[in-house]
């Protein structure tokens, strides 16, 4: 096990690796979102109280959930960076962030459209939408830190540190539904015992949420290769590597 | 099945097209961009390697 961690320290080994798994990705993602969207949008039935609007589900979950799992993957990584001086921590940490800051704008405007028919307002200073904003914040902090240093690795220290204070907004948006008075609904699918939705809407939404994480582990591939690229560029492998 | 209802979407469909073209836009941004990042590094690393060449 500690064989293949350690592999995963290796650029080459990365940069290889990556070149092999995105498509992958890629094309599993592309049928797990498209079946997500077909049966989601044309063959699950109208929810009773918010009719067809409740359809927005299909976007605005999944790309909230991704935000999420995103954030805390780039946290980890920066960890990982800090702690054991793993370049390729800060290289995921660095290729993971604008994927999740691109899904938690998404989920901040699926979330406001829906809110206008259901709660009659676009925007409301509701804990779970101010948390998920903060979230915006953080992605935005990170990625602007990191270029602000001379010192690339310095850098990259920075923004892991920032990423790792910054997880703790992580429980506060999962939790915030429950912690606070709120608009937003509470967990649909995330409940333990069983989820408050019929097979019929729910096959599609796990459907989505499979392919929006395919969907981030082909991008965060593809994003890891220029990454390696961008911090290996003096080393020998590379020209091979790029003659391939 | 996919009659005009399904494109009104009940009513919603100011609400609710607007969301899934927003998606798709995100996702082609991903893409794009992450293959555009790729490009510009692998372009970045060969004019490096030709410079370490260069005598």
């Amino acid at each position: 096990m500690w064989t293949w961690f350690y592999r995963l320290a290796s650029p080459p080994y990365v940069y290889r690796v990556t070149a092999l798994l995105a498509p992958w990705f890629l094309g599993f993602a592309a049928m797990a979102i498209g079946y997500g969207l077909i049966d989601g949008l044309v063959f699950a039935p109208r929810d009773y109280q918010q009719g067809d609007a409740f359809r927005i589900i299909y976007v605005h979950a999944p790309s909230a959930w991704l935000s999420l799992f995103s954030y805390t993957s780039m946290a980890i990584a920066g960890a990982i960076g800090l702690i054991w001086r793993i370049k390729m921590g800060h290289a995921v940490a660095a290729a993971s962030a604008p994927i999740g800051a691109s899904f938690t704008l998404l989920a901040l405007v699926t979330g406001s459209l829906w809110g206008k028919p259901m709660w009659g307002t676009y925007w409301a200073w509701d804990p779970r939408l101010t948390s998920e904003l903060i979230l915006l914040f953080l992605y935005i902090g990170v990625i602007s830190l990191r270029p602000a240093f001379e010192d690339p690795g310095r850098g990259d220290r920075a923004a892991a540190l920032l990423a790792i204070v910054g997880v703790v907004n992580v429980p506060i948006i999962h939790y915030s539904v429950l912690w606070w008075n709120s608009l937003h609904q509470g967990a649909t699918v995330a409940k333990i015992g069983k989820p408050s939705m019929p097979g019929s809407m729910l096959w599609p939404l796990l459907s989505m949420l499979l392919g929006f994480m395919l969907f981030y582990g082909a991008v965060l591939c593809m994003r890891l290769r220029g990454e390696v690229l961008n911090r290996e560029r003096q080393a020998t492998w590379v020209r091979e590597a790029i003659k391939s | 099945m996919i009659d005009g209802g399904f494109w009104s979407m009940g009513g919603y469909a100011r609400y609710v097209w607007p969301c899934i073209g927003f998606a798709c836009v995100v996702l082609a941004w991903n893409l794009w961009s992450a293959r555009r990042f790729y490009a510009a590094a692998r372009v970045r690393a060969i004019r490096a390697l030709a410079m370490k060449d260069s005598p």
